[in-house]
């Protein structure tokens, strides 16, 4: 492929800012490396496939944090021995993250072929439906986990110091962002997206829809297991509380904050999310108009209906508007084209078609 | 009847006898018979045994399955009337669930005249319904707000309207816990109908009875309300087609904003049902918001019909499977629901009464 045209502006942007954060360990304070940013990539990496598979295959899926979470149980289980709860199959570290790996990749084409032929609104209900189920089941089956979780996991040697568990987030996000935004393009990238706009004609045309979506699910699911082995070794434990339906909202709040159309917005959210809260009960206002740490979730809400009422596309959806308007400005004449129509265009298309 | 109506009926009969013979649908007809033969004859060493042998418990378990499909009916209702004519997934519906739930608690605390330990002989009828009405109104009126100010101008975009009201949930969980705490609290049944009765040697509660009562009057007021009023009318036209009702002259953002009402009172009256038969806690408005989607999306979107006969589905389900499970998989009856939603979708995605939005 030619080299020419991938040097783009954006590419290259892409370029300082992953060096910027390889460089960061030696620039910043290790709390704000080691817990705000290795949050950060993790959360993104879990948001990101949320947004793949709204952007690409027009499913917006809320069973990430479920993928996420079965990954960080199926560790736990085959990894320790001797724990207090879970199988204790005591395998070797890296035997129990291709097991977690490999059966979180099965859980999720399984769910996604359940989930294969419904779209939109349905395909949303459905995903928190597992999401919900998926807690209880590791909430009440004691044998893989119970109420209690799953503690004191070891994090594979390799990876000891926390700061390579930073360099494994951010190694993993690149290689998911580049690896998202190159599916694009190949055979099953088009079709997928085919498949989002207008799934009659796919079908008519000889493509098997149910069975792009479940990929589609599968792919991402994969990657949310990945994600959910960084966060069990970033936490040592896991409870099914962490998976219940709350933290699964949130996620799909991380991936909207940052904009559900856009791939980068899903680790720009989740760096806004962990900025809040980890440093909104520094502010000297906080305790005076009545928000404590206690009510966090409500600050998180009004944020998102705030960017829900600006604009449907997020924080990059305002970022690329306002862009837009200083341009229009310093060019001085009106742009033919009103900034404010795209946004409400392409999330009515991710919707797999609104007829009402 | 002529000739060529014959041949369409004919074309029917045979198109649904070739439906018959799709593999999702033979598997699911396999698995329902085989679950019947299971419970009625098989279900050895489980907590309540084969039916055969013991029909007391087999009556008692279905009674718990049809009473807690009421139930879910009435929660189920008022999420599917909004959705099936604005298409807004209204996922502040627990919440409203739950709003209700804690007003009418604490009314009913202000009536009685007591905070703990309400002995439900104290309790009169009026100390029950006034609280009911009270809390589903709360909700109703929450319910409206939430609609006029979040949802009324930016109708079609689904998505952007389900993220909105998912945030909205958050915050008033969040609220929720910082006014009523987070303890369970109970509403009490008033005490005309706090007794028991015996059916085959085993006891019942006649409460359960009421709520069942209760949800099928509100059914059947849905149904007059839906098919035998003008507005009703309006309703299932605008269902069919918005544009066609608009231009017919009609103000469908009245409409809107009526249906909005009753569907949020209909939480409201749920949350108090619920409340009253399993209490209520931070984390009840999410696993009731669960309940009412696994409805919907077993009985199919937008459908009375469908909300009346997934909530039996599902209630069957969740009562049948911790009794009829062997003992030491008790655990396991949650992945008995998922069972039921994945052979449900196979057979339909939309579900049982439901189309392509």
């Amino acid at each position: 492929m030619n080299l020419r045209p991938r040097l783009t502006g954006e590419t290259l942007a892409l370029a300082v800012l992953v060096l910027f954060l390889v460089l960061l360990p030696s620039l910043a304070t290790a709390f704000f490396v080691n817990f705000v940013m290795t949050q950060t990539l993790i959360l993104g990496l879990a948001a990101a496939t949320i947004v793949f598979l709204a952007k690409y295959g027009g499913m917006t899926s809320l069973a990430q944090l479920l993928m996420f979470g079965v990954a960080g149980f199926m560790f736990g289980n085959a990894a320790l021995e001797g724990g207090a709860r879970g199988l204790n199959l005591g395998w070797h570290p890296w035997a129990a993250v291709g097991f977690a790996i490999v059966v979180t990749t099965l859980a999720a084409f399984v769910l996604g072929a359940i989930a294969s032929r419904t779209t939109g609104i349905y395909f949303l209900m459905l995903t928190l439906v597992y999401g919900v189920i998926g807690y209880f089941v590791f909430a009440q089956i004691v044998e893989i986990s119970g109420p209690g979780g799953i503690t004191s996991i070891q994090r594979p040697d390799l990876l000891g110091p926390p700061v390579r568990l930073y360099y494994a987030g951010l190694l993993l996000s690149v290689l998911a962002y580049v690896g998202f935004r190159a599916i694009r393009r190949t055979a099953f990238g088009l079709a997928l997206q085919g498949v989002r706009d207008d799934p009659v004609r796919m079908a008519s045309l000889g493509f098997n829809v149910p069975l792009h979506r479940a990929l589609a699910f599968t792919l991402a699911g994969f990657v949310a297991g990945l994600a959910g082995l960084l966060n069990v070794w970033w936490n040592g434990q896991i409870d099914p509380a962490s998976i219940s339906i709350g933290p699964t909202l949130i996620l799909l709040i991380i991936a909207v904050i940052g904009g559900i159309s856009s791939l980068g917005g899903a680790w720009l959210g989740a760096f806004v999310y962990v900025l809040v809260f980890t440093y909104l009960r520094d502010l000297p206002l906080v305790d005076r108009i009545g928000i404590t740490e206690a009510r966090f979730n409500t600050v998180i809400g009004v944020i998102v209906l705030a960017i829900m009422v600006l604009s449907p596309e997020g924080l990059t959806g305002i970022i690329q508007r306002l862009r837009g308007r200083l341009r229009r400005r310093a060019a001085t004449e009106p742009a033919p084209s009103d900034g404010r129509s795209l946004p409400v265009h392409t999330t009515q298309k991710e919707l797999g078609g609104t007829r009402s | 009847m002529t000739p060529a109506l014959t041949d369409v009926d004919r074309a029917i009969r045979r198109n649904r006898a070739a439906a018959l013979r799709r593999p999702p649908v033979l598997v699911a007809a396999v698995v329902v018979v085989a679950v019947a033969a299971w419970v009625l004859l098989l279900a050895d060493g489980t907590p309540a045994g084969a039916a055969a042998d013991d029909p007391g418990k087999f009556l008692v378990t279905a009674l718990d399955a049809v009473t807690f499909a009421g139930l879910s009916f009435v929660a189920a209702s008022g999420f599917t009337l909004i959705f099936g004519l604005m298409r807004t997934v209204n996922m502040a519906h627990g919440s409203l669930f739950l709003l209700a739930a804690y007003v009418a608690i604490r009314v009913q605390e202000a009536m009685v005249g007591r905070s703990r330990n309400i002995d439900p002989a104290d309790v009169g009828l009026l100390d029950w319904v006034v609280p009911l009405l009270a809390g589903a109104g709360v909700a109703a009126v929450l319910g409206l707000l939430i609609q006029q100010v979040f949802l009324q101008w930016n109708e079609g975009q689904e998505m952007r309207q389900t993220l909105m009201t998912l945030a909205i949930t958050v915050v008033l969980a969040d609220q929720m816990l910082r006014e009523f705490g987070g303890l369970a609290q109970r509403m009490v049944w008033p005490g005309t109908v706090t007794h028991f009765f015996s059916i085959f040697g085993e006891r019942y509660a006649a409460t359960r009875l009421f709520m069942l009562a209760i949800a099928v009057l509100i059914g059947v007021l849905l149904w007059l309300w839906l098919n035998r009023t003008s507005i009703g009318m309006v309703i299932r036209a605008g269902v069919d087609d918005r544009q066609m009702v608009r231009g017919l002259g009609i103000n469908i953002r009245r409409v809107f904003a009526l249906t909005f009402l009753v569907g949020s009172f209909l939480a409201g009256v749920g949350g108090v049902l619920g409340a009253s038969f399993a209490g209520a806690a931070p984390g009840t408005d999410g696993s009731w918001l669960l309940n009412a989607l696994v409805v919907v999306i077993i009985g199919g979107l937008g459908s009375l019909k469908g909300a009346a006969a997934g909530s039996l589905l599902y209630g069957t389900v969740v009562a049948f499977s911790p009794a009829y499970l062997p003992s030491q998989y008790s655990y396991y009856a949650i992945i008995m629901t998922f069972g039921l939603l994945a052979l449900v979708l196979a057979v339909r995605p939309y579900g049982l009464f439901g189309r392509p939005a």
